[in-house]
């Protein structure tokens, strides 16, 4: 038996430290396996939103991701995990070409959204970063109103009139589950949010361009338990209308959102399988030795 | 000796420091308007400087100065901003911006004086324009450039990089993003470094005795045709500003009250550069507000 369903069924010598101090390792175990039924290994080429083929990253001389292969399907969310420096970040911002912006950096290979490669060079990146948007780790609102964080990226990409703006804003704040709370301040400074509310607002500025993908780099790793949860119930929400791909350092919040997980490790992908598989068995010894806190 | 006595002492040096630099700033200005504020009255404020008798006043330099002041940072500002964009977002890592840099160096490093015998060579007769308001314009431009064009890049640079990646991966545009997130974040370091040229310009003297001209051409005050040869309004005629007056009535000035005027006129400017610092303050306040509230 393996050193993780070992300490799922209570067995354990040694707590796993993605267990942390809040889980209730039976309750994460039910869930683990609930979803077992409903992420088959592989599904329909129809399902498909978003692949990768032989992708490579340089910084400079620096070889940062060797080769990487995944394939991500439509209305699931896939974490990205492993240690720090081996590449989540440079795999993430590969997928909307944000790594263009780094000077230093070269991507070869290719990325496929609906069949195209987003990594051709004539491909236009203003529209490619409509389709897949992105939340970065740090809450970056803009200096701006809240509403005005909203309407900024939309009223560029060509809407001009404001009773559709204004529709636009109402409904991103009602997806990030934020309309609520600042319903009666909109023209306040977005300065103003706590750090879970300026998150969501983050959300909602990416939703407002209607993406078909969301990319999220650690986006609760700046923010207290009780925003952390509403975060992740919001992105088990939005994945009923997008692709969520989030990287994440909480093995536990892989565990309890994602359907499928990524194993980085010194650039390369070490395994890549449905979450409940990934975490309570799986292919390789090195996956096993990471998700059980042995190293990392 | 321990460390709380030599904290005590470092303390005591640095309040003295502080003190002194109060005492210097308030005694000068203090005497400066103890000296020259009795003298300042409508009379001289309005009237043009007389030949040879007492009773002369300084109203064309006044006027002279502030038109100098705003051709100046008509000129100075759009270049000088468009260039610390440049610096800050276009520029590589090449020679040629190498060159830019250290081209730049040299120039805020010039003597005002060298910039002033620059402009008599090229403004007044390589162009055959004679001594013109223009020409001191042009030179003083030359003269703050450099600072803008720093000030500038800094304010940009100073931008928090989220805030840039936040809005390039919306799918904004390089330029948006500049005009819409960077430069209203940027603003209040842009103003304070027109605050700095608008100071230097007001004040300065070297560089427009052999430009703008030490002697006022007769102009009809109520003409305001910026063609008409008599017009105020003119930049193509001849200027003496308030600062090259002082240093003519000082060395080789010829009325009686000469002391009195010149005390009277440096009063002056030293009011009108704080009125210009309270100013720019100000409008740089309102801008920031104005810029990053909702358009709405
Ligand atoms: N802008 C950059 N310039 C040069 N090298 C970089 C840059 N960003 C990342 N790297 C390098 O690429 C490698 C992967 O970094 P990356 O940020 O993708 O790791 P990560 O898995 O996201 O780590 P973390 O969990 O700490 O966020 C590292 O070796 C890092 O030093
Ligand atoms: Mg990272």
């Amino acid at each position: 038996m393996d050193c993780v369903s070992e300490v799922l069924s209570g067995e354990a010598t040694h707590q796993p430290r993605w267990f942390g101090s809040l889980g209730a390792p039976q309750a994460l175990q039910e869930r683990l396996a609930e979803r077992a039924q409903d992420v088959p290994a592989v599904k329909a080429e129809t399902d498909v939103a978003i692949e990768t083929r032989d992708l490579h990253v340089y910084y400079g001389k620096n070889h940062a991701l060797k080769g990487i292969n995944i394939t991500f399907y439509k209305n699931e969310i896939t974490a990205l995990i492993g240690p720090s420096g081996c590449g989540k970040s440079t795999y993430l911002r590969s997928l909307n070409r944000m790594n263009d912006t780094i000077p230093t950096a070269k991507t070869t290979g290719h990325i496929l959204l609906n069949g195209e490669d987003l990594n051709r060079p004539d491909i236009d990146v203003w529209a490619l970063r409509k389709r897949v948007g992105m939340v970065f780790q740090r809450p970056n609102p803009f200096n701006k109103s809240i509403y005005e964080n909203i309407a900024f990226a939309p009223r560029f990409h060509g809407i001009k009139k404001k009773s559709t703006l204004d529709d636009v804003v109402e409904e991103a704040l009602r997806r990030a589950a934020l309309w609520d709370e600042v319903k009666d301040r909109l023209h306040e400074s977005a300065f103003a949010l706590s750090g879970g509310q300026q998150q969501r607002l983050c959300i909602a500025r990416a939703l407002a361009i209607e993406p078909d993908v969301l990319l999220l780099d650690e986006p609760a790793a700046a923010l207290d338990p009780i925003s952390t949860a509403k975060i992740e119930e919001l992105l088990l929400d939005l994945k009923k209308r997008y692709t969520v791909i989030i990287v994440t350092h909480n093995m536990q919040q892989a565990a309890r959102i994602s359907d499928r997980t990524a194993f980085f490790y010194e650039g390369e992908l070490i395994e890549y399988n449905p979450t409940h598989k990934l975490f309570t068995n799986p292919d390789k010894q090195a996956t096993e030795d990471y998700v059980s806190g042995r190293f990392g | 000796m321990n460390a709380k006595i030599a904290d005590r002492i470092a303390t005591a040096v640095f309040v003295l420091i502080a003190l002194l630099l109060v005492f210097i700033l308030v005694g000068l200005v203090g005497y400066l308007m103890w000296r020259g504020l009795p003298h300042i009255s409508w009379h001289f404020l309005t009237s043009p400087p007389a030949f040879s008798e007492a009773g002369g006043g300084i109203g064309p330099q006044l006027f002279n100065s502030i038109y100098v002041l705003f051709l100046t940072m008509l000129l100075t500002v759009p270049i000088g901003v468009g260039g610390g964009i440049f610096l800050a977002e276009y520029a590589g890592d090449g020679w040629l911006t190498r060159f830019l840099r250290s081209a730049i160096e040299v120039l805020s490093s010039l003597p005002s004086i060298v910039v002033g015998l620059f402009g008599l060579l090229v403004f007044v007769q390589y162009t055959g324009w004679g001594y013109t308001i223009l020409g001191g314009a042009l030179a003083l431009m030359l003269f703050n450039l450099p600072l803008m064009v720093r000030t500038s890049e800094e304010a940009i640079r100073s931008v928090p990089r989220d805030q840039k990646e936040a809005s390039l991966a919306l799918g904004v545009s390089h330029w948006r993003t500049i005009t819409s997130v960077l430069l209203p974040s940027a603003l209040p370091g842009i103003v304070t470094g027109a605050i700095l040229t608008a100071g230097r310009a007001f004040g300065e003297a070297a560089a427009l005795m052999f430009t703008a001209g030490m002697s006022s051409s007769r102009v009809d005050f109520t003409d305001w045709n910026p063609f008409s040869p008599l017009s105020p309004l003119n930049p193509m005629r001849s200027g003496e500003t308030l600062a090259v007056n002082i240093w003519k009535v000082s060395s080789e000035g010829l009325v009686p009250d000469a002391r009195e005027i010149a005390a009277g006129a440096s009063a002056l400017l030293v009011i009108v550069v704080l009125v210009f610092n309270l100013l720019a303050r100000f409008l740089s306040r309102w801008l920031y507000k104005k810029m990053t509230a909702s358009s709405s």
